[in-house]
């Protein structure tokens, strides 16, 4: 057995796929922390003064520019014309047509800074988010291609267990994609607790901040390898890559745009809560509230307020597993029942 | 083991029935018995679509019967494949390998897949002919080059049963004769080939025994030169000094109860037990023999009766059109 999992941890490591997808995943993640690098700035007294210094040019120039209008507007009333049409009727009399000082903010003109508390729990997201695509390709290519190209066959000469090649070759994918979400990971929260910490803020972290983010994390990190093992599913059922690309394309199409389109159509009460995507969104947020706005209840203050569905990372949790394991079921009674010629 | 203590692989009555939703059943082994014993080279014969490739498949656990017994070096399959997996070295139809890694690679990986020792590697690359060309992607090799490489991949495990499917496809003539005496090489060390070809001029130079399988069923086996003896018919080629009189001389040899076949320069006779009958009653009515010779027959001709495939003028035969033999 140990020359199995060494074989395949090996195979894997020397795929094509896995090599390029890994180099492209390090340079995309590399690129945005780059680009966050280059886009925050720490604010300081004097980002603070530019600033001001700024909102109050800004104030100013706002100020010449209404009364320069309101000499305009006095010029047509004295020519007779009527003024109403661009003009307040007294050519602003009223002074709430005057600008004010307060309504200039001294934040609109500060550069971007990073926020590292605040900010970094979206970024897992999208660490997770660019993870679990990594894992799909690479884990329908893995098995796809070993299929297609006979390898997979040949294996079987060697090793006639067929269930103990096709878990063999789940558990090293898995190992694999999770030690690079973990290395990875580890390096992206690094970079941008740097990033925080030298041009924007970290905040005051926590143990609880950091135990949030942890949380956040592992449930990316679930979420990766649910994706990878439904694609190893999918391409061991269809013996093919293709079929697990060709099926999330598939399923993309049909929940993200097909149902939506039906469930709107038909008036469904909250159609979102049908689309794979909500609960991707609540797996993140922990919870996501899908609101029914042809629905309509007073509130004490008479408002009209809609219905409100929450779905939580819980109910995700449930659609993910079951989704994944209805996958790897299949996939697992084919490897053990189908004819392979 | 089913039978005979020597008896490295034996089929019983295997049957296997292919079912499709679209087109239907189809019966691929119809019942099929083979046997091999130790130490042979032994020709595994078939037209396209006979169940060779099934047969072979089944054996090595990749296609599941629906009946019949099989065993491998004692063990009964696919029971205790894992078991004896080990001692067999298989390459089932065309070479397939992944076409980004190098020979080296592929079979290096196997050899940890299959818990064999890294040093067998060179061994077999050197022994199939492909240690200059082993670090390149197995996608530049020719379909000869593949061929080599899977018969590698078979051999890395030395294996006590070698199950060679067409071995010689894609070879050059001088890839075949290597072929041709690695087989021999290794039947001499003691290993039991079977060999699935269709190059009947090779199986029949090389191999000790055969299994001639049509529509799913064993229609011969046996020793080479009985099956080729039992299929020859027992004929003789007979010419007189006179081609005039070989019409009176064919109706001497029926009369007296032989079977004759009269041709422009000759006669075949069969239905006889001794050549020298023919001599002895042609002497009798003064017709002297120039030339008696028996009819001899190729493994091809064999083959091509059995199976019923022998090409007829202004047909065109196909895929798994072959004529019913009784085994």
């Amino acid at each position: 057995m140990k020359g199995l999992i060494r074989a395949e941890v090996r195979r894997l490591a020397k795929r094509r796929v896995t090599r390029l997808m890994v180099v492209l995943l390090v340079l995309g993640l590399g690129a945005i922390a780059v680009a966050f690098t280059a886009a925050s700035t720490k604010v300081g007294p004097a980002q603070v003064a530019a600033a001001e210094a700024e909102t109050q040019r800004q104030y100013e120039e706002s100020l010449r520019m209404h009364q320069q209008n309101l000499a305009e507007c006095e010029a047509a009333r004295t020519r007779g014309e009527n003024v109403s049409l661009y003009w307040p009727p007294d050519c602003s009399t009223d002074p709430g047509f005057a600008p004010q000082r307060d309504q200039f903010d001294t934040s609109w003109n500060l550069p971007y800074e990073f926020h590292f508390r605040d900010q970094f729990g979206t970024f897992i997201s999208v660490f997770a988010g660019i993870l679990a695509l990594f894992g799909f390709i690479v884990g329908a290519s893995y098995v796809g291609a070993e299929w297609h190209t006979g390898a997979m066959m040949n294996l079987l000469l060697w090793r006639p267990r067929r269930l103990s090649v096709l878990f063999t070759k789940l558990g090293v994918l898995l190992g694999g994609v999770l030690g690079i979400t973990v290395v990875l990971g580890a390096l992206w929260t690094a970079a941008f607790w740097l990033i925080g910490r030298y041009d924007g803020q970290t905040g005051k972290m926590t143990q609880g901040a950091w135990e949030s983010f942890a949380l956040t994390g592992a449930r990316g990190a679930g979420l990766v390898l649910a994706v990878t093992a439904v694609a190893f599913g999918l391409a061991s059922i269809g013996r093919h890559t293709a079929m697990a690309l060709g099926a999330a394309v598939g399923v993309g199409v049909l929940s993200e745009i097909g149902i939506r389109i039906a469930l709107t159509v038909a008036q469904v009460r909250f159609a979102d809560r049908w689309v794979l995507s909500t609960y991707v969104l609540a797996w993140f947020q922990k919870r996501w509230e899908l609101q029914e706005w042809r629905a309509c209840n007073l509130s004490a203050s008479g408002q009209c307020e809609p219905d409100i569905f929450i779905v939580t990372w819980q109910q995700s949790a449930l659609v993910f597993g079951l989704g994944t394991a209805v996958v790897l079921a299949a996939a697992i009674w084919l490897m053990r029942s189908r004819d392979i010629t | 083991m089913l039978s005979g203590v020597t008896a490295v692989l034996e089929i019983e009555g295997l049957r296997k029935t292919y079912r499709s939703r679209f087109r239907g059943a189809r019966q691929a082994l119809d019942g099929f018995d083979m046997v091999v014993e130790a130490g042979q080279v032994h020709g595994f014969l078939g037209p396209n679509g006979s169940g060779k490739t099934t047969t072979l498949r089944t054996l090595l656990g990749l296609i599941r019967p629906n009946g019949g017994r099989m065993a491998i070096l004692g063990e009964e399959v696919p029971v205790r494949l894992p078991a004896v997996a080990g001692r067999v070295g298989a390459i089932v139809e065309s070479p397939q390998f992944f076409p980004h890694f190098s020979a080296q690679d592929t079979l290096s990986l196997l050899a940890d897949a299959g818990e064999v020792p890294q040093a067998r590697v060179p061994e077999v690359l050197e022994l199939v002919g492909l240690r200059d060309r082993a670090k390149e992607r197995v996608k530049t090799y020719s379909l000869g080059m593949k061929q080599r490489l899977a018969v590698a991949s078979a051999l890395l495990k030395s294996p006590e049963l070698l199950i060679l499917d067409e071995p010689a496809n894609g070879l050059d003539p001088g890839g075949i004769r290597e072929m041709r005496d690695l087989m021999r090489q290794l039947s001499a060390s003691g290993m039991t080939v079977v060999l699935s070809s269709h190059i009947l001029g090779e199986v029949q130079q090389i191999c000790d025994s055969v299994t001639i399988i049509s529509l799913g069923r064993r229609v011969a086996s046996g020793p080479v030169a009985e099956v080729l003896a039992q299929h020859s018919g027992g004929g003789v080629v007979v010419r007189l000094e006179s081609a005039t009189d070989l019409p009176q001389a064919a109706q001497v040899l029926v009369a007296a109860g032989a079977r004759v076949d009269l041709k422009p320069d000759h006669l075949l006779v069969t239905g006889i037990e001794k050549p020298a009958w023919v001599t002895r009653t042609l002497a009798g009515h003064d017709l002297y023999v120039n030339e008696l010779a028996p009819v001899t027959v190729d493994l091809e001709s064999v083959f091509l009766e059995l199976t019923g495939t022998a090409p007829v003028a202004g047909q065109h035969r196909q895929v798994d059109q072959s004529v019913e033999v009784p085994a």
